[in-house]
């Protein structure tokens, strides 16, 4: 197996808050692997650093072998790496269509496209349903299967997802998770963020722990799935 | 008796008439405000130093004895040009620095260009001759002059292709979803830099345009942009800034109510009319007769 992403001793400051910690993290290609954490622990930043929404103050962070870590957002996304940001951040005022045109934004093979469109709509039936309508019309939960959609459409080799499952009707997430790891099987890596971890910990392969900025835990999901550590502090037992 | 009440009513279509030509410079200017203003949120007060520099390389170029055709494309791609330089050099450093201080820096810019203006083309008002040989129509004790017409259908014009442009192109679609979310933009592979510079570039040269076509009714002079760059931005408030046909709409209710006015009760209230009715939209609908309240699903 060969990593596609991997942080090395990676600091990000939010101004005077050291957000995330030295963190060495890495994804090998065709994993999910859950990063766990509670509200504030750094989860989001660490996504963002990647991304490139926000500059590592120190470290480094290889995409595909690549050092990504001093590009900005949209050259990133260039390379293969997408993110469905946390709160889902859809455009509001574009048609569905249009959202996830621009997901597609930097690709030019046409067939491929309409191929993918196909295979988001198959996937999410109720975007195809309402296709031309604003995307502001839509659920919380039709919002977060569009900003998963859209972040699909630009085909990447591996896929940020924060959060896919906050504030949304659990019948919404069973549909959202199964395309997920659907998704994964087509060969997408993904890391995902997620504050449901018996969920995540079911489809993922590894996860690590984060707190206070911190890894504290890192380990096989099926492992950590009976670590009594998390099934104490996130899944309530 | 009857004879006056037909006089009154020929002279408010005149009156109208006058208003929607003038609204639709107006429009042509206020568009490049409600543009940049929908993509970075910043009040630009330099937009109309740049329909002032567009206005006067249009002039020069009249001047070297180019036709008028090529000295309007003149004056649209040098504001346009000066837009991106201006943006790159000063707006661009200060992006993230909050509002306030891009306020103040835009306000620094169009004074500089003001005094700029009048150091390099001098203080002297210059006129540029109607961008096509003015005839003027009689409909009973109405006049429209050919120039008016163009005018308007030029704006339209204009209109109908920012229209095509931000819901059948890549790049205008690229601009709407900057406008909602830069941020997420960016993750969609979009350089969020050249769109931003791409709408000043538009803005300026829809003001460029406008600075050539309205060099009939006023000459061209350092201090043009100032008076009519702020009777377009309350046009693009009245309207609702940031949305693009709130812009149209802003430009011609201002035209039309400035020449009513000054028409029917007194020229003097020309100007007064139009920040009684900034006045009014701002406390009864804030955000312009078009704009929407944001408001975020949960």
């Amino acid at each position: 197996m060969s990593l596609i992403l991997e942080l090395k001793n990676t600091n990000t400051h939010y101004g005077a808050i050291h957000a995330v910690k030295n963190i060495n993290l890495f994804v090998e290609t065709g994993e999910i692997v859950t990063l766990l954490g509670s509200n504030g622990a750094g989860k989001t930043t660490t996504l963002h650093t990647i991304s490139g929404l926000q500059t590592a103050s120190s470290g480094e962070i290889c995409f595909k072998g690549i050092a990504i870590h001093k590009l900005p957002a949209h050259k990133i996304t260039a390379l293969g790496l997408a993110q469905s940001p946390e709160g889902r951040q859809i455009f509001a005022n574009l048609s569905i269509k249009e959202n996830l045109e621009m997901g597609a934004y930097l690709r030019r093979d046409k067939a491929g496209i309409a191929d993918d469109l196909k295979y988001v709509y198959s996937m999410f039936p109720k975007l195809l349903d309402r296709e031309h309508q604003l995307a502001q019309t839509l659920s919380g939960g039709e919002q977060q299967m569009l900003a998963i959609a859209r972040a699909f459409m630009s085909k990447p080799e591996l896929l940020l997802l924060d959060e896919p499952s906050l504030g949304i009707a659990p019948i919404l997430v069973s549909t959202i998770f199964k395309a997920i790891k659907e998704i994964n099987q087509r060969g997408m890596s993904i890391l995902l963020v997620e504050q449901n971890a018996y969920l995540a910990l079911n489809i993922s392969h590894r996860a690590y722990v984060l707190t206070n900025g911190e890894i504290s835990l890192q380990g096989k999901a099926a492992d950590l799935l009976n670590n009594s550590e998390i099934k104490k502090a996130y899944l309530g037992q | 008796m009857g004879q006056n009440v037909a006089f009154f009513l020929w002279d408010c279509l005149q009156y109208l008439i006058n208003g929607i030509s003038q609204g639709s410079l107006y429009a042509l200017v206020a568009l490049g405000y409600t543009m940049v203003y929908g993509i970075i949120r910043l009040v630009n007060f330099a937009h109309g130093e740049f329909l002032m520099i567009g206005a006067m390389c249009g002039y020069y170029a009249l001047q070297a004895h180019l036709p008028m055709p090529v000295a309007i494309l003149v004056a649209m791609l040098s504001a346009g040009l000066l837009a991106v330089v201006v943006e790159r050099l000063v707006y661009r450093p200060i992006r993230k620095s909050g509002r306030i201080p891009a306020l103040i820096t835009a306000i620094g810019t169009s004074l500089f260009f003001q005094y700029f203006g009048q150091l390099t083309f001098g203080a002297d008002p210059k006129t540029i001759p109607p961008f096509i040989t003015e005839k003027i129509y009689n409909f009973g004790e109405v006049n429209v002059s050919n120039v008016q017409l163009a005018i308007f259908v030029i704006t339209m014009l204009v209109l109908a292709f920012l229209w095509w442009l931000t819901h059948f192109t890549k790049i205008g679609k690229a601009m709407r979803a900057t406008s909602y979310n830069l941020q997420a933009a960016e993750l969609m592979g979009i350089n969020t830099n050249k769109i931003i510079s791409f709408t000043f570039f538009l803005g300026a040269a829809l003001a460029g345009l406008g600075g050539m076509l309205m060099g009939y009714t006023m000459s061209v002079e350092p201090m043009m942009g100032m008076n009519l760059g702020i009777k377009a931005f309350v046009a693009a408030v009245v309207g609702g800034i940031g949305v693009i046909p709130g812009a149209a709409l802003g430009g011609f209710i201002i035209g039309i109510a400035e020449n009513l006015v000054a028409g029917l009760y007194k020229s003097s209230f020309r100007d007064g009319v139009s920040f009684f009715i900034l006045i009014l939209i701002l406390l009864i609908k804030p955000s312009g007769l078009l704009g929407k309240n944001t408001k975020e699903k949960v």
